[in-house]
């Protein structure tokens, strides 16, 4: 230990031991006093800005306690005059920057801001600031609704995005009374690489960034008679119901979601844990054919839609490595609208899927094209947690005090294994547990506690057939960027590597009730592996009503038909809208578009010196008037970049060195064909 | 053909300026340490920062496109929005304000025929900036055209000024 993480603070009084706190703040906190807090998470760098943390220091006075070291024998007081004015008058100036009505937003009673207007017991604001301020909400997309009307500027979002998801999509602009955290070009997040993971909307402490709910559409669709209403419920959000309602279990907490959604008018109420179960199943088998082929590994797991959105966006050359397995929500929507059509004689169109998840990404995965039968969606809305409790308190229905009821069959029955999918490390066990047990064994199902926990990168091994595959368990994707860039420089290698965007996996993700940071974590991650252990089986290939269904209409596992239900494929997406580069300004329209792609990848293979060899060419050609340069940004065509189109038409690999010829035997073509057309 | 040549004239203007971009970039490196000066080359280029020159950019550097926004939104030197050919400062500090330059900033606003909330003309030759103490206060009210200094103005000096300029412009067109 360090000399600065030893000794006393006295605070307010109080001897209080460093004990290896890094800031006073914490040190604080330990003695009982909860210090206000806006730009401060334990999991983020330290920002100092929002000034509520403050307390007078003995010799330095009012001082920022989070960004200030603590050392043996200072004297602190935390409700000075000066320091409780000062902290009142910044919330002051917050709160006259904030526009927005506590009835009507959606962060009522959860709002940090509200709170502490309230406990600093601040009555009116002096500085109100006029309404013609306000500008308009973001509201481009399925998951995250950001109104910056609401933002103190705490940067709290721009920490979590850059730090612990590594994107960067919101960063402060502007400056003084202008200043503000936006997006690039402030586009909706729908137009940047935001990847819907909701993080932020889980570390910001106002209504700024927050959770866009379907709710009424799914109240509609109870409403229509017409509607056989279907719910499926994630791993990861019977924990945070429990925490929620302090119910002492998951598994209780389980039984009385079902209850009580069957009391508000659900058909049919079944786990999105038996697809887990399914998708460990097609996924294992996946793997393994893999392993025995030498192909596409190492074998990324594709059960994050936050995950397969960053992985399309910037790991273009790895979406061959992804799982084709399609992730237990969409496997379930499109197995369940067969099955209720087929079995039960329901018109698909008649069949309201709605899930229940602890993620705002997988609000965007349900609306991706490829997940639709002519228009229909295979899962028709997706409610967070946190609507479910809202849902659960617009019913009146009290949920602590609930009977307990169990799942509809089949889909309601799983085992252990895809109950822990809801916990970093859940996937990559599944698997192990069924690779490493002989099939259909009744016997003792191993666990593997070295993948377990919120550790951002987990790393196990095991053999098989003699030969030792090495598994990577990564959350976060800051954490992925980094493992990614370490097997694209051969630094290290994996057969097969589990990502999961949220810290800690789904039991954190984005939808998850607030507070939603480490420590609830910590709490629901062992609740799931709690309600693993009450369960009667843990091997996803022991699960009955997953065997019945290989037998009855999936045939075996990776089949023709298993593959038409049950796996997907992934795209290249470019990270940013926006116009290309005007290179020739003069009359386009006559001329023949000629664009040439400059996004990162495209970039990173030379396409500067394409497009520059390309203009030189025509110039020497003399036909530089006839064609209309223009640099743009990413074809979603990445993986044969770097990609050119002509006239509407897009060739891939057209590499410096390949450009003249490409000039002679594509571009020069196109050119005197137009000119026959016009003579 | 004498057409053809001012046409071809522009096309490899705007593909300079590209290509200057990119040996910019090679020349400071890729890192975001080089991202100010990079974009101070790109104003000079462009005369303000485009959009898609900012992505380019971005992209280069291997950025956010929200973190190059966010620089070029937080130095006043820098303009999103294009800019004229000139630029007419009129100094809106106290001393300036005293003095009287509002009439100043009505009359260059009727004399380059600027509408409310508009800054530069149509035809992208003339922008007018309000700003704030440029440091000229014993010569107030102060304003500063194509980077010269204008002190003790009055609608008739400031008028006169602009003529000027245009005179200028037309001279060095023959
Ligand atoms: S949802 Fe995720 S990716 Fe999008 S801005 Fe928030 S933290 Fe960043
Ligand atoms: S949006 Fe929320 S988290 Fe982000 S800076 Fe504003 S108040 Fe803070
Ligand atoms: S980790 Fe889970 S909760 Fe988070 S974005 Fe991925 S699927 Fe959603
Ligand atoms: S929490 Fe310390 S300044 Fe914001
Ligand atoms: S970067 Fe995606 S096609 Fe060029
Ligand atoms: S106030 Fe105008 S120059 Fe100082």
């Amino acid at each position: 230990m360090d000399k600065k993480s030893e000794g006393y603070v006295i605070v307010d009084g109080v001897k209080t031991p460093i004990n290896g706190h890094k800031n006073l703040l914490e040190v604080i906190r330990a003695s009982g006093v909860d210090l206000p807090t806006f730009c401060y998470h334990s999991e983020l760098s330290v920002y100092g800005a929002c000034r509520m943390c403050i307390a007078e220091i003995e010799g330095r006075g009012v001082q920022p306690t989070c960004s200030t070291p603590p050392e043996d024998g200072m004297v602190v007081r935390t409700n000075t005059e000066a320091a409780m004015r000062i902290r009142r008058m910044s919330l002051e100036l917050m709160l006259a920057n904030h526009h927005g009505n506590c009835q009507t937003c959606d962060k009522n009673t959860h709002c940090r801001l509200q709170e502490l207007a309230e406990r600093l017991g601040v009555k009116k604001v002096r500085f109100e600031e006029p309404e013609a301020d306000v500008v308009p909400v973001d509201e481009s997309n399925q998951s995250i609704v950001r109104d910056p009307n609401k933002c103190i500027l705490c940067g709290d979002c721009v920490r979590m995005c850059k730090e612990i998801q590594g994107i960067g999509v919101l960063d402060f602009a502007g400056r003084g009374s202008n200043a503000r955290v936006t997006s690039a070009f402030g586009k909706g997040l729908n137009q940047v690489e935001c990847v819907y993971c909701g993080q932020c909307a889980a570390v910001c402490p106002t209504g700024a960034l927050t959770v866009k709910s379907v709710l009424d559409q799914v109240w509609k669709a109870i409403h229509d008679k017409n509607k056989t209403v279907v719910v499926q419920i994630a791993p990861a959000v019977r924990a945070a119901i429990a925490q929620e309602y302090g119910i002492p279990s998951g598994e209780q907490a389980m039984g009385k979601i079902v209850t009580a959604l069957r009391r508000i008018g659900f058909d049919y109420v079944y786990d999105t844990s038996f697809t887990a179960d399914l998708t460990t199943v097609e996924e294992a088998t996946e793997f393994l054919g893999r392993v025995a082929e030498g192909k596409n590994l190492p074998q990324f797991t594709s059960c994050c839609p936050a995950w397969v959105k960053f992985a399309e966006q910037f790991y273009p050359d790895y979406l061959e490595n992804l799982s084709t397995c399609k992730s237990p929500q969409q496997m379930f929507g499109s197995l369940v609208k067969k099955y209720h059509a087929e079995k039960l004689g329901v018109p698909r169109e008649d069949i309201y899927v709605v899930s229940v998840m602890p993620c705002t990404a997988k609000k965007f995965e349900a609306k991706r094209p490829e997940f639709s039968v002519n228009n229909d969606p295979d899962v028709n809305a997706v409610l967070s947690s946190q609507e479910l409790i809202r849902m659960i308190g617009q019913s009146g229905i009290k949920l602590a005090d609930l009977p307990l009821d169990s799942m509809d069959l089949p889909f309601g029955f799983k085992t252990g294994a895809g109950v822990i999918f809801g916990a970093s490390g859940g996937v990559a066990e599944a698997v192990l547990r069924m690779a490493a047990t002989t099939e259909g064994s009744h016997g003792h199902t191993p666990e593997f506690h070295e993948v377990r926990g919120l550790d951002g990168l987990k790393e196990a091994s095991i053999t098989l057939d003699g030969k030792e595959i090495k598994l990577a368990v990564v959350s976060g994707l800051a954490n992925a960027r980094n493992v990614l860039d370490k097997i694209k420089a051969g630094e290290v290698h994996y057969d097969i590597v589990e990502i999961m965007a949220c810290r800690g996996g789904c039991i954190g993700g984005g939808g998850q009730p607030l507070p939603n940071d480490m420590e609830a974590r910590e709490e629901r991650k062992n609740m799931i592996y709690d309600c693993d252990a009450v369960q009667s089986l843990h091997n996803a290939a022991d699960n009955p009503f997953v065997k019945e269904l290989y037998a009855t209409l999936l045939e075996k596992p990776n089949s023709h038909i298993a593959h038409e239900l049950l796996h997907t494929h992934y795209y290249p997406r470019k990270r940013i809208d926006g116009q290309p580069v005007e290179l020739s300004p003069a009359k386009p329209e006559e001329k023949i578009p000629v664009q040439v792609c400059v996004g990162t990848n495209c970039y990173l293979r030379g396409s500067y010196d394409t497009l520059k060899k390309l203009i030189e060419a025509a110039k020497q050609a003399g036909v530089a008037d006839k064609l209309d340069f223009k640099a743009t940004f990413c074809f979603e065509k990445c993986v044969s970049s770097p990609n050119v189109q002509v006239d509407g038409k897009i060739y891939g690999s057209v590499t410096p060195d390949k450009a003249e010829e490409f000039f002679k035997e594509t571009i020069k073509p196109v050119i005197e064909s137009q000119e026959k057309v016009e003579a | 053909m004498a057409q053809a040549t001012a046409a071809s004239e522009k096309e490899s203007r705007a593909s300079r300026r590209f290509e200057k971009i990119q040996a910019i970039v090679e020349q400071y490196g890729a890192a975001e340490s080089a991202l100010i000066p990079i974009l101070q080359k790109v104003q000079e280029e462009y005369r303000y920062l485009p959009e898609e020159i900012l992505t380019f950019v971005a992209t280069a550097l291997n950025l956010p496109p929200a973190t190059v926004y966010g620089v070029a939104t937080f130095y006043a030197q820098f303009s999103l929005e294009p800019k004229g050919k000139y630029i007419v400062r009129v100094c809106d500090g106290t001393a300036c304000h005293v003095r009287k330059n509002q009439t100043l900033i009505s009359t260059v606003k009727e004399w380059l025929g600027l509408k409310e909330g508009q800054s530069t003309t149509e035809d992208m030759r003339y922008t007018l900036e309000i700003v704030s103490c440029i440091g000229a206060c014993a010569l107030a009210p102060a304003v500063v055209i194509n980077g010269k200094v204008h002190g003790q103005m009055t609608p008739e000096k400031v008028t006169k000024a602009l003529e000027e300029l245009e005179a200028a412009e037309k001279a060095e067109d023959k």
